[in-house]
């Protein structure tokens, strides 16, 4: 899995990149809870991701609920159709800010 | 066909399967196979083979001769970190939930990931979590398994089964001793794991209600032969008097054999008395 980080006006967009499972998600974890620390409005950029697992999804909502506890806003940009199904089935649809594309998910932060 | 399904990946690949409990043949020679996506039913009467076809899918136990491929690994081949490798990739919800008593429901379904993954807690509690809101079990995870109901252990069962996304489930007949509302709402539950995850789901059951809610395709098991593989529709249309026999719920008098009969009443064989 790769990832990059940007920022862009004040806010930053975390993009990831690959497969996020059993094996990759504590990087994926690390990734999104060291990128919180920076106390800004976040992106999480999405696109690159084929597949995620419960295990992404778990590190997503603990990167989510940190972002909530110091009072930033957390996006998640451009999910793909198997990534939204996992979403779904345990209705983090309605949990998360899900935007089409980043620069929609950047404006939403704003 | 229902649009989850891949046709042309087959996850599940069974090839003339024979297997033996000591000197007794229980499946002579069976073959089947299913897709990605798809849910298939075994059915057959008590004694049929289709637990122990369960058991051989789930590489439980050494079979005598023929081939199972799942995830296109032949098991017979595999050594013991490939086999729990597999097992990584399937989960299982064991018929009376198998649910260890001294654990909490929560630590039960992290199990699976403390045995197979290297995540940190906080992960595998979300994970675990997330997968009894999936089971209508939240807020449940720090009770004791002897806390729940019946249908509340099959659906923990079912959590814990699916905590690591397998690509392939299989369920030990999920609704046997449930009322039918429950039962109803576990046949549901399958159908949102397929659907979500697109898993291939094998489920053991004879519960004819739950066969037509849920299966895209069934195997019918007699004997230890396959008797019937089709879809719904095709197992209405069955000539097989012993389909219409299971689907109308009518018993069978079984051709019985005098002579295997006579011996097992009196332990006794006797030489060529079947042309007396």
């Amino acid at each position: 899995m790769k990832h990059q980080i940007k920022e862009d006006n004040g806010a930053l967009v975390v993009a990831l990149e690959g497969d996020v499972d059993l094996k990759t998600s504590p990087d994926a974890r690390k990734i999104l809870l060291d990128a919180v620390t920076r106390n800004l409005p976040m992106v999480v950029d999405l696109s690159g991701v084929l597949y995620i697992d419960s295990s992404g999804v778990a590190s997503l909502i603990e990167a989510f609920q940190k972002a909530r506890k110091s009072g930033h806003k957390f996006v998640l940009a451009a999910v793909s159709e198997s990534a939204l199904r996992v979403l779904n089935l345990a209705r983090m649809d309605k949990v998360f800010a899900i935007c089409p594309s980043v620069a929609e998910g950047l404006a939403k932060v704003r | 066909m229902n649009p989850n399904i891949n046709p042309d990946h087959k996850l599940i690949e069974v090839e003339d399967l024979v297997t033996h409990y000591g000197s007794r043949m229980i499946l002579k020679g069976v073959s089947l196979d299913v897709r990605e996506g798809e849910i298939m039913v075994i059915m057959g009467g008590s004694g049929s083979g289709k637990s122990t076809l369960l058991r051989h899918l789930m590489a439980l136990e050494r079979h005598t001769s023929g081939t199972i491929r799942i995830l296109g690994e032949d098991i017979a081949r595999l050594g013991t970190r490939e086999l729990v490798e597999l097992r990584t990739n399937t989960g299982v919800a064991f018929q009376g939930g198998a649910l260890f008593s001294s654990m909490t429901v929560g630590e039960n379904i992290m199990l699976p990931l403390y045995e197979h993954t290297d995540l940190d807690r906080k992960t595998m509690e979300i994970m675990a979590r997330m997968k009894l809101e999936v089971v209508s079990l939240a807020g449940f995870e720090n009770l004791m398994p002897s806390e729940l109901s019946g249908g509340m252990i099959k659906r923990a069962a079912m959590a814990r089964a699916i905590v690591m996304d397998p690509k392939i489930l299989f369920c030990d007949e999920p609704s046997a001793g449930l009322d039918p509302v429950v039962s109803s709402a576990l046949d549901e539950l399958i159908l949102r794991l397929r659907d979500a995850m697109r898993m291939s789901v094998v489920v053991v059951t004879h519960e004819l209600e739950s066969v037509f809610k849920i299966a895209d395709r069934v195997t019918v098991l007699d004997q230890g032969k396959i008797l019937f593989i089709g879809t719904l529709d095709e197992l209405r249309a069955s000539p097989s008097e012993r389909i219409q026999n299971l689907l109308n719920r009518r018993p069978e008098d079984a051709d019985l054999d005098v002579d295997a009969y006579l011996t097992r009443l009196t332990g006794e064989t006797v030489p060529g008395a079947a042309s007396l």
